[in-house]
């Protein structure tokens, strides 16, 4: 393994619930850091996105969490990790459509159950743990070479 | 490697002051002060003359050709941007205005604004192949914003309407009739933009999408305003023949281009920072239904641009009003096909991304300097005041890994340091013997 490989940047956004002011601003950081780092358009605009639906689920669903951007030469990873209220049914919250976003949300056009199915179709490896009262975990993994 | 550019938008150094106004505004971030004067980072500048307008001593120029420099070609044709006709008051002909812009010593004098409506029916076309499978179509009409999206938006490059802008399209309809009139030779024709902008100027010397621009030269709306002034009062409107439709008019405010493609779909937004704000979103894939998108480095569109003498608000008052005395003109299928086939329309050469905010080619040397350079952001104050001579301290750390810049640019850094070392004489002085103290000053006593 060449040593350059072992170069490994962590940056840990905390994001508020609720707060539809500072909303997207993490994944905006992250997104300007891929274009700094020079990461292929095509791909700036995956991880972009998916960091967004990721962002967006912790201030619209959670009680608070954070987002964790992990980049090394292989592979970028976003973490958002929350500590409630956790996913009863994770099957059909995966579901395109299936969403229980509240009004407030819905008024300022998020709720369209899209976001997890597109984190999932943007990653290269997807993978959810949830544990009712205890918290949510998404981890995104997407591959650079 | 860094490619020697040209740019139309310079820094007169004597004028200035070094009161760092300029680097806040710039949209790419591409001004930097150091002893004492702005410094412009060539590769990052769009010339979208943001600095032009915000600096308080004149000291952002835009560098344009004279009007003597017509004289190099032996026939000069004139190209009236659609932004001329909001600049005069109480002129209410087309005609009197290019007939004024002869009179300053051109042969022929073509609207920009009637190649609008060419290059309208070119772009109608293109959307019509593109058939909505990229949305949204970006218009390529303002070279501040293609270079904007180069800079910082390169995904979205394959979203710009590869058409020539109305000022490419003029300058080749506008010489090769005038050959055919005249029976001359092309090569004795220059072509000349009157321009509301230096991002025009840089276009001509740099083109997008073809290597040789048609255009000769570039004269500035704000040079030629005086000496125009005062033949339009002598200016017979029936001299020459205004062509353009109200459409093609249109162009020169914000959305004129969008009406001109009767699309309902469109979205127009002009001023710089507010294109950003809309590419980012576009980037983002949230405005994946709509058509068109037209954005605009000026306020107000081409009529706000910083060379222009009128007040944006006023000009585009002026030619919305205007424009109702062109609503006789019109452009035909057959003039339209004709063209097609004679002159360049398309773009002959791709658009590629210029990442300059890139801070290395290889991807761990990158990591480790952004590793680098939040680290160093940390310790910063975080006030982004620019007394450093970069934009805000996230610009500063990046400054300082690119080794452009050391921490102890940062005033407060430097107040800190110099507070430490101030302790640290203290602390020694405290340390210097008595005795020797005492004999010196007796010395100075005797
Ligand atoms: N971090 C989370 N904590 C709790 N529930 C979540 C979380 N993320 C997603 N969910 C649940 O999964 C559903 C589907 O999420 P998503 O596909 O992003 O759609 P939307 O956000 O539009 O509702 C949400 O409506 C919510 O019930
Ligand atoms: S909006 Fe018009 S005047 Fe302003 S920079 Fe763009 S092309 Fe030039
Ligand atoms: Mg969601």
């Amino acid at each position: 393994m060449e040593t350059t490989d072992n170069v490994t940047m962590c940056q840990y956004y905390s994001i508020e619930a609720g707060n539809f002011t500072l909303a997207g601003e993490a994944a905006g950081q992250i997104k300007n850091n891929l274009k700094q780092l020079g990461i292929d358009a095509a791909l700036v605009k995956k991880v972009a996105i998916a960091s967004y639906e990721a962002e967006m689920n912790l201030v619209i669903h959670s009680n608070g969490g954070r987002l964790i951007f992990k980049i090394n030469p292989k592979v970028i990873t976003i973490i958002a990790q929350d500590d409630g209220p956790g996913i009863k049914d994770i099957e059909l919250a995966m579901k395109e459509g299936y969403s229980t976003a509240p009004d407030t949300a819905r008024e300022l056009g998020f709720g369209a159950g899209m976001g997890l199915p597109n984190m999932k179709r943007c990653a290269d490896r997807f993978v959810i743990r949830s544990e009712e009262g205890k918290g949510t975990e998404v981890e995104l993994s997407f591959n650079l070479s | 490697m860094l490619e020697q550019y040209y740019h139309s938008v310079t820094l007169d150094r004597g004028k200035c002051k070094g009161c760092t106004n300029c680097i806040k505004r710039c949209p790419t971030e591409a001004i930097r002060f150091a002893d004492g004067k702005a410094r412009i980072i060539g590769e990052r500048c769009i010339d979208c003359g943001e600095c032009i307008r915000v600096c308080p001593y004149h000291a952002k120029v835009a560098v344009t050709d004279s009007l003597s420099s017509i004289n190099a070609f032996k026939y000069k044709i004139a190209l009236p941007a659609p932004s001329l006709y909001g600049q005069f008051e109480k002129v209410d002909k087309f005609g009197k205005v290019l007939a004024g812009l002869k009179m300053l010593g051109f042969d022929e004098v073509y609207e920009v604004a009637r190649a609008a409506d060419y290059t309208a029916a070119f772009i109608k076309r293109e959307m019509e192949e593109n058939r909505g499978r990229i949305k949204p179509l970006i218009s390529s009409a303002c070279p501040a914003i293609v270079r904007l999206i180069q800079v910082r938006f390169p995904e979205l490059i394959k979203n710009i309407i590869p058409i020539s802008s109305p000022m490419e399209i003029a300058a080749q309809i506008a010489k090769r009739t005038f050959c055919e009139k005249r029976g001359v030779k092309p090569e004795e024709v220059g072509a000349f933009f009157i321009t509301p902008c230096a991002a025009k100027m840089t276009v001509v010397r740099n083109p997008i999408g073809m290597d040789k621009s048609f255009v000769d030269g570039c004269i500035s709306i704000m040079d030629i305003y005086g000496p125009l002034c005062s033949k339009i009062k002598k200016a017979k409107s029936e001299d020459v023949l205004h062509m353009a439709t109200e459409f093609g008019v249109g162009w020169a405010n914000a959305g004129g281009e969008g009406r001109s493609l009767h699309k309902n779909n469109f979205l127009a937004v002009d001023g710089i920072h507010n294109v950003i704000k809309v590419l980012e979103e576009i980037e983002n894939g949230k405005l994946s239904d709509l058509d068109f998108f037209e954005g605009l480095s000026c306020v107000g569109g081409c009529v706000g641009g910083p060379l222009v003498f009128e007040n944006s608000f006023v000009a585009q008052n002026r030619v919305r009003e205007l424009k109702s005395s062109a609503q006789g003109n019109a452009l035909t299928c057959e003039e339209v096909e004709k063209e097609v086939s004679s002159i360049v329309w398309r773009f002959q050469t791709e658009i590629t991304s210029k990442p300059v905010m890139k801070l290395a080619e290889d991807i761990s040397v990158a990591i480790k300097k952004m590793e680098e350079m939040n680290t160093i952001y940390e310790q910063l104050p975080g006030l982004d005041c620019g007394s450093c001579g970069s934009p805000n301290c996230r610009a500063l750390a990046e400054d300082i890994v690119r080794g452009y810049a050391t921490e102890m640019d940062c005033i407060f850094k430097l107040k800190e340091k110099v507070k430490m070392l101030a302790q640290e004489m203290i602390e020694l002085s405290e340390k210097i013997p008595l005795g020797k103290e005492t004999t010196s000053e007796e010395d100075v006593k005797e």
